[in-house]
């Protein structure tokens, strides 16, 4: 994010677009609607389905499955031409509007309605409402990144931003909710085959130069492959040995066949979990590890902001710390590496992670920092670009709507989108294993508009298959109007209905995510 | 604009802001008044009246949670009439209800225990008339004994106006009054998305954490505060142990950033995957195409050689790892390392994407 949780409850108008945040971050959910009950915020929800947040906003904007860069656009649009920009802030802090404007120009609202069957005067009101307000914020997930065109879809969100004014402003921003615990950290820490921590570029010499220094080995220039590229390079044989530290791709990643090849053309896959998962058990080795309440550490949640976690229990067996695995097993390839604590770790990567440099132990052990801090006087940053962007002007970027990979056709005529549930999380290894969630939500469903089941002949509860081109689930169906006519939803938290099978593996451009919110179906009564 | 308002509180003269109350001018100066229905960041309702002051020139006594200062306002917390009419309070309270101690999970951390102590009640003068409503366990997670529910409020304030669950409300009139989801369901039945925090914001034994009943008392937990492990808020929140087991998940809006003391169901009601007896206690290596038992050196050596051999042969980018947006911030960075600098490539990632 780069504004803060705290700042969503006192902003003007908050554009919700392509998150479902009530299910999947529920306190931030809470923030929003206490926002619109208690404090008069407008807030406009941009989704194909009917999530819980429609219940309080001042418009739903409903388009078609993968029309995001449409809806934006038209937005933009309207703003363009009722005046309601920000000229000052776009002379003076941005850079490339007139190309933008010139690719904006075509996106009217009735342009846009043909397209993502949002209605014109909507995207008029639900522009105005954004156009106007004096500091707004704008929130997205996964319904806006994974989809071909997920980078795309940022970009023109980071767009409106610009265009009004709301970057670098207090109660504004551009801020994607993060999903896991500590997705920003591992990001942060360089898990990335591209950086090293703190986002330096492994192609960068003097980058390189320094972490050579400082771990006093030569270090390898070549970005490396990203997740689903690994996947590809096991399934052709070409790599072979794959290291999984508590990941479970085996539910996580589309096109489960394929991931499952993948892993079993490994000459060595190595596991380590704290159960035995899909994905362990197809290992050669499993490795035990301890759960976040047996150990200590850091995470950094969705606002940048690094908190502590407490060892409180021992873990069970001889289950060890992650970092304990990861160092003992370094030492044994001959690289000694030994930390007494993890906050000796943490002591390494403020030496070497120009924006955690003054996130200590110490300093966050009543309440977290956010980053960046560039030292230990520093008391951490609320929101980010507030007198210049990273790098300098904010860029607008002049981009076209483009349809999804695959659309419905005569013999798969159902959108398929996917994603998570309130009590289940993930790939649901921690979820399911705790009773009261599993009273609430016991098995997975799909979910299908009453028009369509009735069409099929489908109640509530029935069995049904649903198949694409990769593959064939059954599943009970709930009949319900969260969905639009046209379009199946389903979580991905259930391996007996592992929806992943039915995903397309094809991925953006950029971001190299996969268009998990669109692919093609069947449905049939089983 | 922000003029200074001078009043005397038990003699004391004190400096307080327009619009603040007379007990969050107490609160702030170190002056104790009790309260029962008083819940921060919501609104005053008055409902429960043990914060009573008496206020120089008023007619009556006033509750303390819903009166604004004013210049030269005069009060007094602890007058024989104050202290008389609390006691009548928890009399009253007291005799409405089955409060019973001895088995009551919130005993030695419950609102009323304290202030039935702090006055010196020895037996309310009024019979003990418990309105024998069911104990509703029909969940795993929350148990609701209304016979204990003194009507404060609280749980409904929380659940609407810091929530915005909009679940719970009083319904029926007098004496017949009770809090609970539409149309008086329980909670399985109901809206309710088991976030939990009525449980915590309940001064009585009405809400209680089931899964914790009988499993350790307030003074015989530990409290170990850490970040929850699920999604991308970080909620601070309290582990409960007792024997070395998490019993119950609480949490504290003292802890401030990111939530306020506010969880949701999984950070709440999803923590029974730590002891469970399916975690993982051993390596294993796979032999004859079964996952065995092996130690650590075995497993240890196994990768080492393995991952040796694949990097002289078919050189380092053919060995990849993927690291964890679950784990440690600690780990992700040691993970990095590992691949870059032991394995020598920077086929390295997580599930960012998924």
């Amino acid at each position: 994010m780069t504004n803060s949780i705290e700042e969503i409850e006192f902003t003007d108008a908050i554009l919700a677009i392509g998150t479902n945040t009530t299910e999947n971050h529920p306190v931030i959910g809470s923030c929003v609607k206490r926002a619109v009950r208690r404090h008069g915020a407008k807030l406009i929800v941009v989704d194909p389905r009917k999530i819980p947040l429609v219940r309080y906003a001042n418009i739903w904007l409903r388009p078609k499955p993968g029309t995001n860069v449409a809806v934006l656009s038209g937005l933009m649009n309207v703003i363009l031409h009722e005046g309601l920009l920000a000229k000052e802030y776009i002379e003076t802090r941005t850079e490339g509007f007139d190309t933008f404007k010139e690719t904006i120009e075509k996106y009217t609202p009735e342009y846009v309605e043909e397209i993502s069957g949002v209605p014109a005067d909507d995207i008029r009101t639900a522009a105005r409402i954004y156009g106007e307000a004096e500091k707004a914020s704008i929130l997205y997930t996964m319904g806006v990144t994974q989809h071909t065109h997920g980078t795309d879809a940022v970009k023109s969100c980071a767009n409106l931003a610009m265009l009004c004014g709301n970057v670098g402003v207090e109660g504004g921003g551009v801020n994607p909710l993060r999903g896991q615990n500590n997705v920003q950290g591992a990001c942060d820490m360089g898990a990335l085959p591209n950086v090293f921590p703190a986002y330096q570029q492994v192609a960068s010499d003097e980058a390189r130069t320094k972490f050579e220094k400082a771990w006093g080995v030569s270090l390898p220039a070549k970005p490396g492959l990203t997740i689903m590229e690994i996947m590809n390079a096991a399934h052709d044989g070409d790599l072979k040995g794959l290291y999984i530290m508590g990941e479970n791709p085996m539910i996580s990643d589309p096109d489960l066949t394929h991931v499952e090849a993948a892993l079993k053309n490994l000459d060595i896959l190595v596991v380590q979990d704290i159960f035995l998962t899909e994905t362990a058990q197809l290992a050669d080795i499993v490795l035990p590890s301890a759960c976040f309440a047996e150990k200590d550490g850091t995470f950094s949640n969705t606002e940048r902001r690094v908190q502590l976690i407490r060892k409180a229990v021992e873990a069970p067996g001889e289950a060890k710390a992650d970092w304990q695995i990861i160092s003992e097993l370094a030492t044994k390839m001959g690289c000694a590496t030994s930390y007494a604590s993890a906050e000796k770790i943490m002591d390494e990567i403020n030496s070497l992670a120009p924006s955690y440099a003054g996130i200590t132990y110490e300093r966050i052990g009543e309440e977290g920092i956010q980053w960046p801090c560039p030292n230990t006087e520093h008391p951490g940053t609320k929101y980010l670009h507030k007198d210049n962007f990273s790098r300098g002007l904010g860029l607008f970027s002049a981009i076209d709507y483009r349809p999804s990979e695959e659309l419905p056709d005569d013999e798969y005529p159902f959108f398929l989108t996917t994603g998570r549930v309130l009590y289940h999380f993930h790939t649901a290894t921690m979820t399911r294993r705790s009773v009261g969630l599993n009273e609430r939500y016991p098995e997975s469903l799909a979910e299908i508009n009453p028009a369509d089941a009735k069409k099929l002949g489908i109640r509530e509860g029935d069995l049904v298959t649903v198949t694409s081109r990769r593959g064939s689930v059954k599943v009970k169906a709930s009949v319900i109007e969260t969905p639009p006519e046209g379009t199946i939803f389903m979580n991905f938290h259930f391996s007996e209905a592992a929806v992943n099978l039915l995903t397309n593996p094809a991925l953006d451009p950029i971001g190299k995510i996969p268009e998990y919110k669109v692919c093609a179906v069947k449905v049939e009564a089983a | 604009m922000d003029q200074k308002i001078s009043l005397t509180i038990d003699g004391k003269i004190l400096e307080a802001s327009p619009g603040q109350t007379i007990l969050e001018v107490a609160r702030g100066n170190g002056i104790h008044i009790p309260t029962l229905c008083y819940y921060k960041g919501t609104t005053n309702v008055g409902a429960c009246r043990v914060c009573v002051v008496e206020v120089e020139n008023a007619r009556s006594l006033v509750a303390s949670c819903c009166m604004p200062v004013s210049q030269g306002m005069v009060v007094m917390t602890d007058t024989e009439k104050v202290i008389n009419a609390r006691k009548l309070v928890v009399e009253l309270l007291w005799s409405s209800g089955d409060h019973n101690c001895l088995q009551c999970e919130k005993n030695g951390d419950c609102e009323l225990q304290d202030l039935v102590y702090e006055l010196g009640i020895e037996k309310p003068r009024f019979d003990i008339d418990s309105p024998g409503y069911e104990i509703e366990d029909t969940n795993s997670m929350i148990q609701r004994d209304l016979n204990k529910c003194i009507l404060c409020g609280k749980c409904i304030r929380v659940c609407n106006e810091i929530q915005v669950h909009e679940v719970l409300d009083f319904s029926m009139r007098g004496s017949n009054a009770k809090v609970g989801p539409a149309f008086d369901a329980d909670y399985i039945d109901s809206e309710c998305v088991f976030c939990g925090a009525c449980v915590d914001a309940c001064p009585v034994g009405a809400l209680t954490f089931k899964q914790a009943r009988f499993k350790g008392r307030p003074w015989e937990l530990e409290k170990v505060r850490t970040t929850c492990p699920y999604c991308g808020v970080g909620c601070q929140m309290d582990l409960n142990i007792s024997d070395g087991k998490v019993v119950k998940v609480t949490t504290d809006s003292e802890y401030g950033q990111p939530n306020f003391g506010m969880l949701c169901s999984k950070g709440r009601f999803g923590m029974n995957f730590i002891g469970n007896p399916d975690r993982l206690k051993t390596p294993l290596i796979r032999r004859d195409g079964e996952l065995k038992e092996a130690s650590w050196e075995e497993a240890y050596s196994y990768i080492a050689e393995k991952f040796a051999s694949i990097k002289e042969k078919d050189g380092p980018d053919s060995i990849a790892g993927l690291s964890s947006a679950r784990c440690t911030n600690e780990e992700n960075y040691l993970f990095q390392k590992f691949m870059r600098a032991v394995i020598g490539t920077n086929n390295v990632d997580h599930c960012a994407r998924l």
